[in-house]
């Protein structure tokens, strides 16, 4: 052999536990990062549609007289809406999209975990969305002259973490279940955006649907998470909320406990069911 | 289980159920691996040759800790695979022909940094690992391109430095050179081979339908059919089975109604195929002596059939693989997809 038959390169210690699981996570969350820096489209689809989405609720809160705290309320909750659809689509779907490109397979292959995979989507998602978010937040509030009254910053901060940190661990949870439910899920997520749009109080305090549809509509996250987020931002805020603060905040990270708990619980049983019946890594292309 | 094996497979079996779709208590067993015995040594470059459907894939799901068996057991790098797949996922690797793996929207660089860090390689070692090892491909002056930009071959070259960027034990390649076009398959098969030259103690499995591919590259070749391993040898071995036969291939105008089983009929004549040439047909014969011919060419002057062309050859992969399936691998394709 000649220099040509020397090993490509020595072996090398690779990290394994916690080091290999934070290596997934910044992994898997740097494609949604710099991808979004390589789609510029999304200044056009998701600044401007939101804006006009926005704005249709602003003209008409201001022809019926409403509060002027509504109009900021909107804002917010079209800013809130671009998580809302990155969990919905670019989450909950991405399992189903990563088995169609054939990454699935090689995640689970791989010596990591797939909670990391998962959550190396969540942080990217919300690095990703933030930005979007963030634009929606700006633009609406120069165009309608929102006011805010921040008066317990750590508060909103806590809140704000919290129902992100819920919101995706629904994402994580409902991703493995779109996997197994196939293409019905596909439908599913259709069917929740737009109700889910109501149900959540997007556009309007949720206080307004009654107790009841409230209660229930609070499984998303972003409805006590908004709700709360408006108590805290607005000085009347706290007269339309739904329940106060510290209530809103206990059910949140409970819901955010209860929604990783079961994420990681239905990788495991997604993952049995693909090695034991041969399906689900199946690419249907 | 020897330590010196990397791959040890006993008795392995995978029966698919398949439900009806409208009715879904109505159930299907499909076999598709029965009873495989294979046993690979470290350092070994093993082909599975086979057509679409063989069982090729489903037994590189299996040894990759992706499908349980339904019979037998298999072990990777000495490890069980139902029971320790995680043993086995740190040191090993798979990369399928045709694959789309990776994102789009990353560059080449991106997105073998990526995989890399799956498997926990320090990032400085993995940039450096990936400018070698495109380098080595030809790929080099792609680092930058996005891997939507990539061709099919361009993509597929990247999808097997992935596999090698990670220094498995032992790696699977699945139908590597399946769509690539003449240079890219050559370039892919070269840095095979370069990798098994200088990685000794390194395990490749390989399948393939293409026999030249498995001949050129394999250490030893298990020829697989509907799920079953018909043998298991050196390229020269298995054709070596054959040297004592004498094999024609005789170029005709038209068949005019002569028949495989005809020929096969006759004293001497072990396997006659018909198959389809430009202006004709070609007919492949495996003789057990020369003296065997003139019958054959009697048959053909009954039918009036003319001869264009005759030739005495060596054995081929080719010829292994229709002397124990039946027919070639093409033809069974044909009659799998059907």
């Amino acid at each position: 052999m000649g220099s040509e038959a020397r090993p490509f390169f020595a072996p090398v210690p690779k990290a394994s536990g916690w080091r290999l699981f934070l290596k997934t996570v910044v992994a898997r969350a740097y494609p949604r990062v710099v991808g979004q820096q390589r789609e510029r489209s999304w200044i056009f689809f998701d600044v401007f549609l939101s804006i006009l989405a926005v704005s249709a609720y602003v003209f008409v809160y201001r022809a019926i007289g409403a509060p002027e705290e509504y109009v900021g309320f909107v804002v917010v909750g079209g800013a809130m809406t671009a998580f809302w659809l990155n969990v919905l689509w670019s989450m909950s779907s991405q399992l189903y999209w990563e088995k169609e490109s054939g990454n699935l397979a090689l995640y689970i292959m791989a010596p990591n975990s797939m909670m990391a995979i998962l959550l190396g989507m969540a942080l990217g998602g919300i690095i990703a969305t933030a930005l979007r978010a963030a634009a929606i937040l700006l633009v609406g509030s120069l165009i309608f002259h929102v006011q805010y009254a921040v008066g317990n910053l750590p508060a909103l901060v806590v809140v704000f973490i919290l129902t992100l940190a819920a919101l995706y661990g629904l994402g994580m949870m409902s991703a493995s279940l779109f996997l197994l439910w196939g293409r019905e899920a596909w439908h599913l997520a259709n069917l929740a955006q737009e109700p889910i749009y109501l149900l959540s109080g997007f556009y309007f305090p949720v206080k307004n649907l009654g107790f009841w549809v409230a209660v229930g509509a609070s499984i998303i996250p972003l409805t006590l998470g908004l709700d709360a987020m408006r108590q805290l931002l607005f000085p009347s805020g706290a007269a339309l909320g739904f329940l106060t603060v510290p209530v809103e905040v206990v059910v949140l990270a409970v819901l955010c406990v209860l929604f990783l708990v079961a994420a990681r619980w239905l990788l495991g049983y997604m993952e049995r069911i693909a090695i034991r019946k041969g399906r689900l890594l199946e690419s249907r292309r | 289980m020897s330590a010196d094996l990397a791959i040890e497979t006993q008795n392995l079996g995978r029966i698919y159920t398949i439900r009806n779709r409208r009715e879904r208590r109505i159930r299907k067993e499909v076999v598709a691996l029965r009873d495989v015995n294979l046993q690979i040594p470290r350092g070994e470059l093993f082909g599975l040759l086979g057509p679409n459907g063989a069982g090729k894939t489903t037994l590189i799901k299996i040894l990759t800790t992706l499908l349980a068996p339904t019979t037998g057991w298999a072990r990777v790098a000495g490890f069980d695979v139902v029971r320790e797949p995680h043993k086995i996922r740190p040191r090993i690797n798979m990369v399928s022909g045709g694959e789309a793996s990776g994102y789009g929207l990353l560059t080449v660089r991106e997105n073998l940094w990526m995989f890399a860090q799956f498997y926990g390689l320090p990032s400085r070692e993995a940039n450096r690992r990936i400018e070698e090892l495109l380098r080595r491909i030809g790929l080099a002056d792609r680092i930058h391109t996005k891997s939507s930009d990539l061709s099919t071959g361009l993509r597929q070259k990247m999808n097997i430095v992935r596999g090698f960027l990670t220094d498995p034990e032992i790696l699977f390649l699945d139908e590597p050179t399946l769509g690539l076009d003449v240079n890219a398959a050559r370039d892919v098969r070269r840095f095979i081979r370069e990798w098994m030259d200088a990685h000794p103690d390194r395990t490749v499995l390989l399948t393939t339908h293409y026999m030249v591919e498995a001949d050129e590259l394999c250490d030893r070749v298990a020829i697989i059919s509907q799920g079953r391993v018909l043998a298991c040898d050196s390229p020269e071995a298995l054709k070596r089975r054959l040297q004592r036969d004498a094999l024609f291939d005789i170029e005709i105008t038209a068949p005019n109604g002569l028949t495989s089983s005809m020929l096969e009929a006759l004293p001497g004549v072990r396997k006659a195929v018909l198959t389809d040439a430009d202006g004709g047909a070609r007919l492949s014969l495996i003789l057990a002596a020369d003296s065997a011919l003139p019958g054959v060419i009697h048959v053909l002057t009954e039918r009036a059939v003319q001869v264009r062309h005759l030739t005495k050859r060596e054995p081929t992969l080719e010829d292994v693989f229709v002397e124990l399936v039946g027919r070639p691998l093409a033809e069974e394709e044909v009659a799998d997809g059907q």
